[in-house]
């Protein structure tokens, strides 16, 4: 298979990057670890006229604690977030959900900003950024502008990001002590988009209670969600069995999947509901260190 | 559309061709530089056949554009044997029975070259995990994994005899 022909760009900086997108706007795509662009041109389900190559920009690529944030660069590959101590320390979620995408091949192109931006719901770091809390930096002719994740997937590959803007970071707030948090994706095998997935993170304070709660789902709806109600039921909680139960049932009626090969509607909900309580046993397992 | 020139270095030659910018690595390899040890198995990158090194890592080249690669070292399986020596995978699969149908075979060994480079001594689910983008369907991989324990184990006791 062999995609459209296209006109291939390197921009050497983002000032001649947002250039060529104010040049060719829509027949343009921002191409950075190809590894979900690339597969839809060759399925023929893209055909851009323009291909604009991040790759050649310097600068693009890190992991940085600052300023209370974790601050990843939209290039900076998934193997690159997987051999990171900082992300294993600090965020341990965010190394689950690294792990589970795709194969070690792919997560040596693909990239943090492509899996956010390309707003496929089935992608795995929507979710976990969900439940962390989350803002994405774009910048765009007019400048920079940060995008709260909560605002940022509006529809089915749809995202908050304007034709002609560039995501360019990720900022992920430090959890404070007593933070924990975990991945879980149900799959049929390796590199496979989940059956369903969730991402649980919480705060506990020194008397047991639940201070904070983030929880996203991926691949149970035409967008990543965020099970608000059951965040809320775990606030203030002590996190009982029964607080993890209800919470389960309420991320599970939060989602909205379709039945399809990897299982029916009725099939998914309910792994949503039995991986929300096992993904909030490990968060809480490893906020109590 | 316009053609571009690429320059890009495979197992240690450099290759300038101009070429249309849709077009993959692995057809450049294939096709272009006829090096057709690099397979084309799924073309959808889930199967693993056209692993090679890029820079030192392991990509599907049906996955990468060629002008993605240029001014890179690629290294492919007509580059991992020295001297006419049999590289510690190759030789690993030939003693291990790693292979039948062999068509996974470059892949897996090229995904292997990264993997044992990063962790030299890996366990048996190291091993497993490490190549989980690669599919066999001969082999149900229990040889396969020997065939890499081999490889660390000789390349391990190379290193000694160096050190």
């Amino acid at each position: 298979m062999i995609p459209a022909p296209f006109d291939y760009h390197t921009p050497s900086s983002l000032d001649e990057a947002l250039s060529l997108l104010q040049e060719y706007g829509y027949e343009a795509k921002i191409l950075t670890g190809g590894q979900s662009l690339l597969p839809m041109m060759k399925l023929r389900l893209a055909e851009p006229e323009h291909i604009i190559d991040l790759n050649g920009i310097p600068g693009l690529a890190y992991i940085r604690e600052e300023d209370g944030h974790v601050k990843i660069g939209a290039l900076t590959r998934e193997a690159e977030m997987e051999e990171s101590a900082l992300i294993r320390a600090k965020l341990p979620i965010l190394h689950d959900t690294g792990k589970l995408i795709a194969d070690p091949q792919v997560r040596n192109l693909g990239t943090l900003g492509g899996n956010l931006a390309h707003g496929d719901p089935g992608n795995d770091h929507p979710a976990t950024m969900l439940a962390l809390g989350a803002r994405v930096v774009a910048i765009g002719p007019n400048g920079q502008r940060a995008i709260p994740v909560t605002e940022f997937f509006v529809d089915f590959y749809t995202t908050a990001l304007e034709p002609e803007e560039i995501l360019t970071e990720i900022q992920i707030p430090l959890p404070p002590p007593g933070s924990g948090g975990a991945y879980l994706k149900l799959e049929r095998k390796v590199g496979d988009y989940a059956t369903a997935g969730v991402a649980a993170q919480v705060t506990i304070d020194a008397t047991g209670r639940c201070t904070e709660a983030g929880i996203g789902l991926t691949n149970v709806s035409y967008v990543p969600v965020k099970a608000t109600d059951a965040e809320a039921r775990l606030r203030g909680s002590t996190l009982s069995e029964v607080d993890l139960n209800e919470a389960a049932g309420l991320a599970a009626a939060a989602s909205r999947p379709s039945s399809d090969l990897r299982g029916s509607e009725e099939y998914k909900r309910a792994m949503v509901r039995v991986l929300t309580k096992r993904a909030l046993q490990r968060a809480i397992a490893r906020a109590r260190g | 559309m316009a053609t571009r020139t690429v320059s890009i270095t495979v197992n240690g030659e450099t290759h300038t061709r101009d070429v249309e910018p849709r077009l993959l690595l692995v057809h450049f390899l294939r096709e272009n530089l006829d090096l057709t040890g690099t397979h084309i198995g799924c073309d959808t990158s889930n199967c693993g056949a056209c692993t090679v090194l890029l820079d030192g890592k392991s990509i599907k080249s049906c996955t990468l554009l060629a002008v993605q690669a240029h001014g890179k070292a690629v290294t492919t399986i007509e580059g991992v044997a020295q001297g006419g020596q049999l590289h510690p995978l190759q030789e690993g699969f030939k003693e291990k029975h790693g292979l039948q149908c062999g068509f996974c075979t470059p892949g897996m060994v090229m995904r292997a070259v990264e993997l044992l480079d990063k962790n030299p001594d890996p366990t048996e689910d190291d091993i497993r995990w490490g190549i989980s983008g690669n599919l066999c369907r001969c082999t149900g991989y229990v040889n396969i994994v020997k065939a890499i324990q081999y490889a660390a184990e000789k390349m391990q006791a190379e290193e000694a005899v160096e050190a």
